[in-house]
């Protein structure tokens, strides 16, 4: 036993001699071999920070980039041309599967917790309103089969659909001759508890409604589209950039220093006998100088 | 020089370089754009300098000043990005409301994704350390310290154009002995950002892998976060879309057997022996008894349905006879 105890012994001496390449965390670092990236998500030392900011950057840099060689050299590595290089995998792009197999592992692992918005009542179950949502949005696709399957079989639906009317209010006939069948109710309506519209019967009384309906009419205020504004002004200035930039071309070259004698006056290249004479075409100013 | 003109080009070279300016199914490295602002001087200067020594080739300066103010109208930036074909922009200025200002971002489609203003506190050069530095063209390692890097979607998003701007190209391998630079980012709680850069000394462990210590070699920054701009969700989201087209299809019914051959198994439908055009030998045609048996067989089943069709219509047709 004596000479196994004083071979580890002697290699323990041996690790002594060196510094060690462990580091500790507290929480694990994310790693991306692929891009050669550490992400730390550690509390800092403050005091450390404040006093001795370097020497406390340099260390905690030292320990993250010690845990991303750690992690490189555990790598597969092969010899290329007298140099050992390590296979670096895929840099990583989080992918969670949206349906199918292993979809509900995912999900979990991604919403090990919700937030509850800041309207809603502290209360409320996230988790089983979320599961609410996807019981009726199965319920909902399920009603859309249906209908699908209706219409594939080429069975009418009744639909509801404004008529017209025949000049003696529909006393001789009820039907107009090419009149559209009413539709049936949509799915919204199907599913109980959804609305697909508001009902215009409101609890209010009836002057009141048709005052707000008024009120709103002629309080309206024009719809501020943000990016379609954004993007005709964007325009809109550019155009003017360029009529102005049409109308003085000599005005910028004139804004240029005149330090450099030497150089050339910016103006019309001169076409030294191979050009074409064309009459009818407005002279340009040039190639446009940045 | 509107950009909604589709500019059609007249020579050979012209086609080149406007097909290069598309977007690529595999886009290679990101060229960033150095540009100068009204004033640029100091600080600013420098910074862009170390900058552009630490993208070298992956950059392309202008050296004029520019009349630009990103934050209230990029166009002309935009425009100078995609006639120098640069996804990356750094944009440095000085005045007396932002001194010391880098604007660093990223263009999408011709426009500007996402910028980020940070404004120099304190800067020491690569030149002020004075010892040895790094090769060109090393891919660095990147280490970003703190918890706040996660928090916010900003700072999310700073990160994000960080790695983008200093991971260079993507390689599959890496030569060992070619990690020897890494750059550290760090936020603090005062939302300030300090980047380091050392170079990687590895020491001997007694084991496999290395013992790590670093030297500074700058440059050494430490930045406070002005404006910023950061892109839609939308919008990010369709600038980081892959195409369909590298998307990895399962390969299916295809092995390697122990030999290291590959194995590929091939499904056919059944064959329709009937009717396919085979030679046509005496021994397959059919005899004429054959043929008579068949005729036969076909009157006798005809004659059955019609009975059976006959005695169906009589039930229909007045079902209380019996």
């Amino acid at each position: 036993m004596d000479v196994v105890k004083e071979v580890l012994a002697k290699h323990q001496k041996e690790l002594d001699k060196y510094k060690p390449i462990t580091v500790e965390k507290h929480l694990e670092c994310r790693l991306d071999l692929g891009t050669l990236l550490i992400t730390d998500p550690n509390d800092f030392d403050d005091r450390e920070l404040r006093d001795n900011k370097e020497e406390y950057l340099a260390a905690l840099t030292r320990d993250n980039t010690q845990l991303l060689v750690n992690a490189i050299w555990e790598l597969s590595t092969e010899r290329v041309d007298e140099s050992i290089v390590a296979k670096l995998p895929e840099p990583t792009t989080k992918w969670v599967p949206t349906y199918g197999f292993k979809r509900a592992e995912a999900e979990k692992a991604k919403d090990w917790v919700l937030e509850v918005p800041q309207n809603a009542d502290p209360n409320t179950d996230m988790f089983q309103k979320k599961i609410d949502l996807r019981n009726e949005k199965v319920a909902k696709n399920e009603i859309q089969r249906m209908k699908n399957i209706v219409r594939a079989k080429k069975i009418d639906m009744p639909r509801s659909v404004a008529k017209s009317s025949t000049a003696s209010v529909g006393k001789f006939q009820n039907k107009l001759p090419k009149e559209k069948e009413a539709r049936g109710l949509g799915i919204k309506e199907l599913i109980p508890g959804g609305k697909r519209k508001q009902s215009h019967i409101t609890q209010t009384p009836e002057k009141e409604a048709n005052l707000d309906l008024i009120k709103s009419v002629l309080n309206k205020k024009p719809k501020l589209d943000v990016d379609k504004a954004i993007s005709m002004e964007k325009r809109g200035n550019r155009l003017a950039r360029e009529a102005e930039a049409e109308n003085e071309p000599t005005k910028k070259g004139n804004k240029k220093p005149k330090g450099k004698g030497s150089r050339k006056a910016v103006g019309k290249k001169s076409k030294g006998n191979h050009g074409q004479r064309a009459p009818g075409k407005k002279a340009q100013a040039g190639r446009k100088r940045r | 020089m509107s950009l909604l003109r589709i500019r059609k080009p007249k020579t050979r070279k012209g086609k080149k370089v406007l097909l290069a300016r598309e977007p690529q199914l595999i886009e290679s490295a990101r060229t960033m754009l150095f540009l100068d602002g009204r004033k640029c001087g100091g600080n600013v200067k420098l910074c862009m300098k170390d900058l552009q020594a630490l993208k070298k080739p992956l950059v392309k300066i202008l050296n004029r000043k520019n009349d630009i103010t990103p934050f209230d109208d990029p166009s002309s930036l935009e425009f100078l990005t995609m006639k120098n074909d640069a996804a990356l922009f750094s944009f440095g200025s000085t005045s007396k409301k932002r001194p010391d200002n880098i604007i660093l971002g990223r263009i999408f489609e011709n426009e500007v994704l996402d910028m980020f203003e940070l404004g120099i506190k304190r800067y020491q050069a690569i030149s002020e350390f004075k010892n040895e530095k790094i090769g060109a063209c090393v891919k660095p390692c990147l280490v970003f310290n703190g918890p706040k890097w996660a928090q916010t979607e900003e700072l999310r998003r700073l990160r994000n154009l960080f790695i983008d701007t200093f991971q260079r190209e993507k390689v599959d391998s890496i030569r060992l002995q070619g990690i020897e630079h890494v750059l550290s980012f760090t936020v603090t709680d005062d939302m300030n950002i300090l980047m380091r850069s050392y170079r990687i000394l590895l020491k001997k462990s007694g084991q496999k892998t290395p013992r790590i210590e670093l030297e500074e070699i700058g440059p050494s920054a430490d930045f406070a976060i002005r404006r910023t701009k950061i892109a839609s969700e939308d919008l990010y989201k369709q600038a980081r879309k892959q195409p369909k087209q590298l998307k990895v299809g399962k390969k299916k019914n295809i092995s390697t057997d122990a030999l290291g051959n590959t194995k590929g198994r091939v499904h056919l439908g059944k064959q329709q022996t009937g009717s396919i055009q085979t030679r046509r030998v005496k021994a397959l045609r059919k005899t004429p008894e054959e043929k008579k048996e068949n005729r036969q067989r076909k009157k006798v089943a005809l004659k059955s349905a019609a009975a059976e069709a006959l005695a169906a219509s009589q039930l229909q047709g007045n079902p209380f006879s019996s």
